[in-house]
């Protein structure tokens, strides 16, 4: 209750009297272990990424994760290493002896992408360097090319690497788990409480105790929310321990994914089978966010601008909501209620997505940003589109960054239904679409530039089915 | 063997992959006892603090102390200008520290912060260039350089175009924050450890504010992670709030910006705008160029003259005009102070010569690279007989291009090696065939000046230290902020007294070891302490061959050192180890450290006149970028990147690739993507890393050749090499001008407008009038 006990570089460690909203970040510095840099402390730099030990089959894989969006108490129970355990003694990792070459500058993203690379080293089954492995992490200084041949130049670890031996064991059985600091600990506040149940049951039984609770899953945003403005709850409970929240299952009439599971592990089970998706999911966040952030959690936390929201609008998908009255199903596009706020009662969580089948044969993602990868939507586009001889049968249209909350493009879903899929129509729903919306500017973009894409992000869709074209 | 030009990884290359490598705040967890510091940040652009009220914050369990203008035993002034109160008594931009608090814990100092009661009364603020123009808030004064008749020069012209155009400013986004931490070291006297460029300078900003002569401050720097420019006179204030905590609770006390604060507390890359009128022949020769310049230099002075005059300097690149008129202000907003960036306004005064060239170009339909060929210095005289040689190779400040011939052969031989002609085929061929996506080609030259403009700034110290075993130390007064500067002077230093690299051992930079040094910046880092290092390991080497000589029975000239071996060139064969030698000359008497000092030489300048020889030689570079843009969205991706660059004989080739590689995708990032906007209360609205984007990995091109250009010596620069710090970002246009290329291609041989950054949007709306103008 008043410890926080887990493995740091192979060793027991126990915290104590911290406030529960530290981050894995500043406790390792303050414990002198500086290797890990603290660049944004938002998760977008990467210059934090140490490697969490997950369950993985009959073993275990190492993620890399943003130590500075990781609480604290959220290891208890777990197997963490950071860029001062990879190297044995004098002898370098591979990782670190293949970063030598021109892969460092200042050396301050170095840590991180070492971390970052090495998860990517000694992913199971790996053919080649997935590059993508290191979206997450920024360097001002080399350009990245000196990085990208330092990856491309791994082979795959020896039979004797110690750290691959440790993977082919089971992560240790993660308990549920109630943290209070001793008092004495914080001169300053009133440190609050954290709770990581188990269960779906005992996750009730502490929202009953605690309605005003803050639920925390990956903590890509939250915790961006108590680094960057501070943000503090008198409870947290923590969502990603319970196995009742972390289904997949593929039907008949559905695929079903549990609101804990986060993107990679999606990404991993769904195997390239919801094409949507898998254009998509390169396309939110980096890797190092994606081991983290949930599927729930993007949905619960209602933002105008995440990015799955569109495309499980576009995909028709239904949420199953649990809290202790039972489980409902509601339309995702009746779960936003407005700016950042959604239909979930007290005490009720997301408990799964469900994704109709069989899939519309034509769809696609578009993301306008600044950025191709590891950016915030200036505009999200998903497209759904069943075409019978010619001419469009249903289209689904889920759009984000073009009203306060995601959203589909119904008026303009509607014209479209019946007519023939070519120039003409397409011209015509253009216009639909941008008079269907009121976008506003912000520093990301114009709302005239919004509204212009609106209309070519349909054109665009249009030019790239030609193969169906009439 | 020789260990300049050897390509050896960075000195610390193995710190850094373990997570060793120190930096500033990373001195932390050996200092329980520092006090954290937290600024109190005015929510206004430009307000009188009427009243403050500190009391509340001590309310705060774990407060200890709030610093204000009352704690000043020196003088209120973070700057060397006198213009930047540390604590103001006037709010001159929108997150301005007002004052600090002290406390046990990062949270609790950010409580305290909190808590301290500031009235402000609001003034009218000027948040915009264009707005400070209109109202003539200018600081500084005017810059103006001029060569022959621009009036006369314009009505004689064929054609005359005018334009203009603005670029946005642009974030150092070091990935590591400023942070100095300040302690009473062994002898009660103030340490500064700082993530500073520029030691000396924020030796004298901490002294003048504690009001202490400066031998009684300390300031070192171990490394940075990052600098960019921004530390160049940036670290100051940050020095000085430390020194002050830790002089008056004479506990350590540590200063480290987070992001926000960094972002919001510090300066940037000038805004710039400029408008241009130029004229030339139906050929496409420049004839005559009038260009005025304002920079916004935010609320102080800082860097701000220096960077408008080298921008003035390089409102040229590469090319001759003969009638040149350009003027430049620095305006005063009131945001952020703007600073050094790496280039230092040669990037700015380039980007608007290579806007001119590619006008030029369009208005006359010729490609981009032929007009820009047919005006590089010393072209220009083999096809006019009017005009002498030296006249075509003097720029427009009177300085002469002793090596003209060197642009055009990078130019030539970078167009054969990115086999330019047959893209440029292919270019158009895609472009014929796709409707809604279009490829664009470019390929712009830089010609950048090295020295500081200021010519007491190219001078610079080092002292080598060699003990009986024959194991070195060397101090200079540059800093390491991953340029590989250490990394040089080690090979420097090793090369020269002929022992191998792992007996060097580079020490961190501290004011104690090396005074009076210049900020490691201008590029100039590796030529002026690199000449300093040398003229000290020459001087022990003299020392030593003078002890070796007299043990060989030979002439002290007939010494070899190399590799830790000494020898005469009469016995190769019976030499004896540099530690052998060393322990002889102690026993001897022989002084075994020396100082050495290097300055630059043949430098002048008339900084009334602008006129003269401000710098000592230039580096010359040339990149082609390829595009392809998505007309639905103005999406756009770099498909290819072909780099030459001149470095000279290069100190160290893997240090100079990554500069030259870092400085392009930093180039590209600004010119690109790195949108940094205000919002209309003056506040940075793109201020952290979700809202302000770098290049990521996604924008590293898929094919990317970078070449170093052979055969470059360069005499009378440290061991023929040449300073790579800053020229290879301005390699970058070509990524704009390819840009531009695509763009156009979506209509007819239109102008095409294009804003800076040329973001997707930017992008989109060029497009959108490139098409309406076809229609037209």
């Amino acid at each position: 209750m008043g410890q926080i006990s887990f493995l740091l570089n192979g060793q027991t460690v126990r915290a104590t009297g911290e406030d529960p909203h530290t981050t894995v970040l500043s406790w390792l510095r303050q414990q002198g272990l500086t290797g890990s840099k603290e660049g944004c402390a938002e998760g977008e730099c990467g210059a934090c990424a140490v490697l969490l030990l997950r369950p993985d089959g009959q073993g275990s894989r190492f993620e890399a994760v943003n130590s500075c969006l990781l609480l604290l108490p959220s290891l208890a129970g777990q197997e963490v290493w950071t860029v001062e355990g990879l190297a044995q003694g004098n002898t370098l990792h591979p990782v670190q002896e293949a970063m030598l070459q021109g892969g460092s500058q200042c050396g301050y993203c170095t840590p991180g992408f070492v971390v970052s690379m090495a998860a990517e080293y000694y992913r199971r089954d790996r053919d080649g360097f997935d590059l993508e492995a290191l979206s997450g992490n920024l360097c001002r200084c080399t350009g990245y090319r000196p990085i990208q041949d330092a990856a491309n130049s791994l082979g795959q670890p020896p039979q004797e690497d110690s750290l691959a031996r440790r993977l082919t064991a089971p992560v240790p059985a993660v308990k549920s788990m109630e943290y209070c600091p001793e008092t004495n600990g914080s001169p300053v506040q009133s440190p609050g409480r954290y709770y990581r149940p188990i269960s779906l049951k005992e996750l009730f039984q502490t929202l009953t105790d605690h309605p005003t609770a803050k639920l925390v899953a990956g903590g890509t945003d939250w915790v961006v929310e108590v680094n960057q403005r501070f943000a503090r709850a008198e409870v947290q409970v923590d969502l990603s321990q319970i196995p009742d929240l972390k289904t997949l299952s593929w039907t008949d009439v559905y695929v079903e994914m549990g609101a804990g599971v986060t993107l990679c592990e999606a990404e991993r089970w769904l195997q390239g089978r919801i094409p949507l998706l898998v254009e998509w999911f390169p396309l939110f966040a980096s890797r190092l966010i994606r081991n983290r952030a949930t599927l729930g959690g993007n949905l619960g936390t209602a933002s105008p601008i995440g990015d799955l929201p569109p495309v499980l609008l576009a995909l028709q998908a239904e949420l199953v909501l649990v809290g202790p009255a039972g489980v409902r199903v509601v339309n995702l596009q009746s779960f936003f209620s407005g700016y950042r706020q959604t239909v979930l009662g007290p005490g009720e969580v997301i408990q799964a997505i469900r994704i109709p089948l069989p899939l519309a044969p034509l769809a696609r993602f578009y993301k306008v940003a600044k950025r191709p990868m590891d950016d915030i939507s200036t505009v999200a586009a998903a497209f759904a589109l069943h075409l019978e001889k010619g001419r469009v049968q249903s289209i689904q249209i889920g759009l984000g960054g073009v009203a306060p909350t995601p959203v589909r493009a119904y008026r303009t879903e509607a014209f479209l239904v019946g007519r023939p899929w070519d120039e003409r129509t397409v011209g015509a729903a253009a216009e639909v679409i941008r008079a269907e919306f009121k976008p506003i500017d912000d520093h990301r973009g114009s709302a005239a530039y919004r509204t212009a894409m609106l209309g070519s992000l349909l054109h665009k869709f249009h030019a790239e089915t030609p193969e169906v074209r009439v | 063997m020789k260990v300049i030009g050897q390509a050896i990884s960075h000195e610390s290359a193995r710190e850094h992959v373990t997570g060793r490598a120190v930096y500033t705040d990373d001195l932390l967890p050996r200092y329980p006892q520092a006090l954290h510091a937290w600024p109190v940040q005015a929510p206004h652009a430009h307000a009188h603090i009427v009243h403050l009220d500190v009391s509340p914050a001590y309310a705060v369990p774990g407060v200890v102390r709030v610093l204000t203008v009352s704690d000043v035993p020196g003088l209120n002034d973070s700057g060397i200008k006198h213009d930047e109160p540390l604590f103001p008594s006037e709010v001159m931009y929108y997150g301005q520290a007002v004052c600090w608090a002290l406390a046990e814990t990062e949270e609790a100092a950010r409580l305290g912060a909190g808590q301290v009661g500031v009235e402000y009364e609001p003034l009218p603020a000027i948040l915009t260039l264009q707005e400070a123009i209109r109202k003539e808030s200018f600081q500084g004064s005017r810059l103006h350089a001029r060569r022959g008749d621009v009036e006369q020069g314009l009505e004689s012209s064929a054609r005359v175009l005018e334009g203009e155009l603005e670029l946005g400013g642009q974030e150092h986004f070091y990935l590591e924050t400023h942070a100095s931490l300040a302690v009473l070291d062994e002898t009660d006297h103030i340490l500064v450890h700082s993530s500073t460029q520029h030691p000396s300078e924020t030796q004298e900003v901490v002294a003048q504010v504690l009001g202490l002569p400066r031998n009684q401050v300390t300031v070192q720097c171990i490394r940075m992670g990052g600098g960019f420019g921004g530390k160049e006179v940036q670290a100051n204030p940050y020095a000085a709030v430390a020194a002050l905590g830790a002089f008056l609770t004479r506990r350590p006390v540590r200063v480290r910006l987070n992001r926000l604060q960094d972002i919001t507390l510090t300066g940037k890359r000038h805004p710039f705008y400029a408008r241009w009128k130029i004229g030339f022949s139906e050929d496409g020769l420049l004839h005559a160029l009038r260009m005025e310049l304002f920079s916004d230099g935010g609320w102080s002075q800082d860097l701000s003259e220096a960077v408008l005059a080298r921008a003035v300097c390089h409102a040229d690149n590469a090319y001759y005009i003969p009638h040149m008129d350009v003027r430049g202000r620095v305006c005063k907003t009131h945001k952020t102070s703007q600073t050094a960036f790496r280039g230092f306004g040669g990037p700015q005064g380039m980007v608007f010569i290579e806007e001119v060239l590619t006008r030029v170009a369009l208005s006359l339909g010729l490609p981009g690279e032929v007009v820009r060929e047919r005006n590089f210095y010393g072209v220009r005289g083999a096809t006019s007989k009017n005009v002498s040689h030296l006249e075509v190779i003097t720029t427009h400040y009177g300085q002469v291009i002793k090596d003209p011939e060197r642009m055009p052969l990078i130019w030539h031989d970078l167009k054969a090696e990115a086999a330019f002609d047959r893209r440029r085929a292919e270019t158009a061929e895609f472009n014929a065939n796709n409707p809604y996506r279009k490829r664009g080609l470019a390929i712009t030259p830089v010609k950048f000046g090295i020295s500081f403009n200021l010519t007491a700034f190219n001078q610079a110290g080092a002292l080598v230290l060699v003990y009986p075993d024959g194991s070195v130390q060397v101090n200079h007064g540059g800093t390491e902020m991953g340029q590989g500067l250490h990394t040089k002077m080690m090979q420097v230093a090793a090369q020269t007294l002929g022992v191998p690299l792992q007996s060097i051992r580079l020490m961190p930079t501290r004011t104690d070891k090396v005074p009076n040094t210049s900020a490691t910046a201008a590029s100039t880092g590796a030529d002026l302490n690199g000449g300093a290092v040398k003229d000290a390991c020459e001087q022990i080497k003299a020392r030593l061959a003078v002890v070796a000589a007299q043990k060989f029975g030979v002439n002290p000239a007939d010494v070899v050192f190399e590799d830790g071996q000494v020898w005469s060139i009469w016995k190769p064969a019976e030499g004896l180890g540099f530690a052998e030698v060393v322990r002889a000359a102690y026993t001897q008497r022989v002084q075994l450290f020396a100082d050495g000092f290097y300055r630059t030489p043949g430098l002048y300048w008339d900084k009334t006149r602008m006129h003269g020889q401000p710098f000592h030689y230039f580096a010359y570079g040339a990149s082609v970028s390829e595009v392809e843009v998505d007309g639905f969205s103005g999406q756009y991706t770099l498909r290819q990147v072909d780099i030459l660059h001149d470095a000279g004989d290069s100190l160290s080739p893997l240090v100079d690739l990554g500069q030259v590689e870092g400085g392009f995708i930093q180039g590209m990032g600004w010119l690109t993507l790195e949108d940094l906007r205000w919002d209309a209360r003056g506040q940075v609205a793109t201020r952290s890393a979700s809202t302000y984007k770098l290049p990521s990995f996604s924008e590293l091109p898929p094919v990317f050749k970078v070449r170093l250009l052979p055969k470059a010596t360069e005499t009378g620069v440290v061991y023929g090499s040449k300073a790579v710090g800053e020229p290879p970002l301005m390699l970058a246009i070509s990524v704009r001008e390819a840009l531009r290329d695509a763009i156009g291609a979506f209509g007819s041989g239109c102008i095409v407008e294009l804003a800076s950054p040329a973001t997707p949007e930017a992008v989109y709306w060029a497009i959108e009038k490139t098409r309406e103008k076809t229609l037209v």
